[in-house]
């Protein structure tokens, strides 16, 4: 038990399209309705990590850092976080862990909290101030009008379906799979209406192609909380804990356009030898989807199918529902239920986990779920066990 | 009337790459001790660490690795639909650039086209569009 980590408890705010509700309120939910589960009191977190850290020129993207939530729940930390350069969202829960096993800390409170949509509402205090310059990284897209990563995302799918085949109708599953398990999620009201249809799908607008508008995520407001705990902490956790039993990230290089398969191929890859489980033991997928080709990515770099496989592994979504052989993005992913960044599929692989997904709960016991986040140049992967 | 493209700042590194179309060069940064190129350009050598480099006029011709027709206006005004490729170099092996291909209609680009480039000016920078070899 020592050495080991685990996710102990999992919290989540209310998920809207402009909340009125301060984003250091919505931080401050989730975290409450976490340590409940976990049956710990505040008194007894020593860390707090998030990803990326307050973002101060562009809060809408990140608005509450780590300092906050020290200074607003009165936490005695050890150790804190919150840094945008690591491989992509959930190694911010990865570093927990190792902080945790090291025997920094014994309870690290882990957040992600997002003001997408209310920030663009509220430009003057949430958005960057706008320029007609571009420096760093953006230079190499943004004078070509490839300002969004879905501009980016579309062309690593349109290399996929150029040179493998992949539909536009196999693609749709993804979004169609997210939309009905969404259906199910009384978190996701505000974000999916009615179930989408591969008609409705097909003729949708195009954003960037192959990519339409319902292969995008939306902008949400959001926060969400993951205690992770120490292996010989856990006399103090009234919940079920869950094994971080191996974890991945990669970043071969941070220039998108300079890479030719996202990074979750070499993350998907390197899970598998931090562990003795293979792809063969895992009960549920809940993969990055903020664009709808990243789960492709994913299905393939993880090896539950062939490179290049993937379109053909989601044809029809039956392998990828609630009660197919890998139920994928149960609470509706980030396409279903809104743009939580990362951490929504952590706290889904723990609820399915536990059994408490409620309507949406896969059948069965599951005991081995992935979480992943990112997809492009950068990613990292989450295996979470029951064990 | 169409927005102006996003003006990159101009630094040490990347003003070769930015200005270079004012001569007709495109310029990539090259080692002159690995022979190796550096995009984005850097200081040093990506390969080999070393400090000997320069911006070297390269062919100005490649061929489109992959491409996507952008029907979103990311900017107000912004006619669409265009194309964003990613252009593998002739001769540069390894690098690649992210550009527009211009002076075609979009459902006449494809991959595998052989492109070269042509500079747009605005405001002091050269922006590396391509056009399909004909």
């Amino acid at each position: 038990m020592a050495k080991e980590a685990y996710i102990t408890g999992v919290g989540q705010s209310e998920v809207g399209v402009r909340l009125p509700r301060h984003p250091l309120l919505l931080t401050l939910d989730a975290a409450r309705e976490a340590v409940a589960e976990a049956g710990l009191t505040f008194d007894q977190i020593d860390g707090v990590f998030s990803f990326p850290g307050k973002a101060s020129g562009y809060l809408a993207f990140s608005p509450i850092g780590t300092d906050d939530v020290i200074e607003a729940l009165g936490i005695k930390s050890k150790w804190q976080m919150g840094a945008f350069e690591q491989p992509a969202q959930l190694s911010a829960i990865g570093m927990a862990a190792w902080a945790v096993k090291e025997g920094i800390c014994r309870h690290v409170l882990c957040f992600r909290t997002v003001y997408e949509a209310g920030g663009m509402a509220d430009p003057a205090h949430y958005m960057p101030t706008p320029s007609d310059t571009t420096s760093g990284a953006s230079q190499w897209t943004s004078p070509f009008w490839a300002t969004s990563a879905a501009c980016w995302v579309a062309q690593y799918a349109a290399r996929h379906m150029h040179r493998y085949g992949m539909t536009r109708e196999q693609l749709g599953q993804i979004a169609i799979n997210g939309s009905k398990n969404a259906m199910l999620n009384p978190r996701a009201r505000a974000i999916t209406k009615e179930e989408l249809t591969l008609e409705k799908y097909m003729s949708a607008r195009l954003i960037s192609t192959p990519l339409c508008l319902y292969d995008c995520d939306r902008f949400s407001d959001a926060s969400t909380v993951i205690i992770v705990s120490a292996g010989d902490a856990l006399d103090e956790i009234k919940c079920e804990p869950i094994r971080i039993a191996a974890m991945s990230g990669s970043v071969d290089r941070y220039s998108w356009d300079q890479v030719e398969w996202p990074a979750a191929y070499d993350a998907g890859r390197d899970l598998w030898t931090h562990t003795d489980y293979t792809v063969n033991d895992v009960d549920i997928a809940q993969f990055y989807d903020g664009f709808a080709f990243l789960p492709i990515t994913w299905l393939e770099g993880l090896g539950f199918c062939e490179k290049g496989e993937g379109g053909k592994f989601i044809e029809g979504g039956t392998r990828i529902a609630r009660d197919g052989e890998l139920p994928l993005n149960t609470s509706g992913g980030q396409l279903g239920s809104g743009r939580l960044h990362g951490f929504g599929f952590a706290h889904e692989a723990v609820t399915q986990l536990r059994g408490n997904g409620g309507d949406r709960q896969i059948p069965g016991d599951p005991k081995v779920a992935v979480a992943t986040s990112g997809g492009g140049p950068l990613a990292a992967a989450l295996l979470l066990t029951r064990d | 009337m169409a927005p102006p493209r996003p003006k990159p700042k101009l630094d040490q590194e990347n003003t070769p790459f930015w200005t270079g179309g004012a001569d007709g060069k495109l310029n990539i940064i090259k080692c002159s001790d690995c022979g190796e190129y550096t995009h984005p350009p850097r200081v040093l050598c990506r390969h080999c660490q070393s400090e000997n480099v320069a911006p070297e006029a390269v062919a100005g011709t490649g061929v489109i690795d992959t491409m996507t027709v952008n029907y979103q206006p990311w900017a107000k005004d912004l006619p669409v639909p265009f194309v964003i490729a990613r252009v593998a170099l002739d001769g540069v092996p390894g690098v690649y650039l992210t550009t527009n291909i211009v002076n075609s209609p979009v459902e006449d680009v494809k991959f595998g086209d052989a492109v070269r480039v042509t500079f747009e000016e605005n405001d002091g920078i050269f922006y590396p569009l391509f056009e399909k070899v004909s």
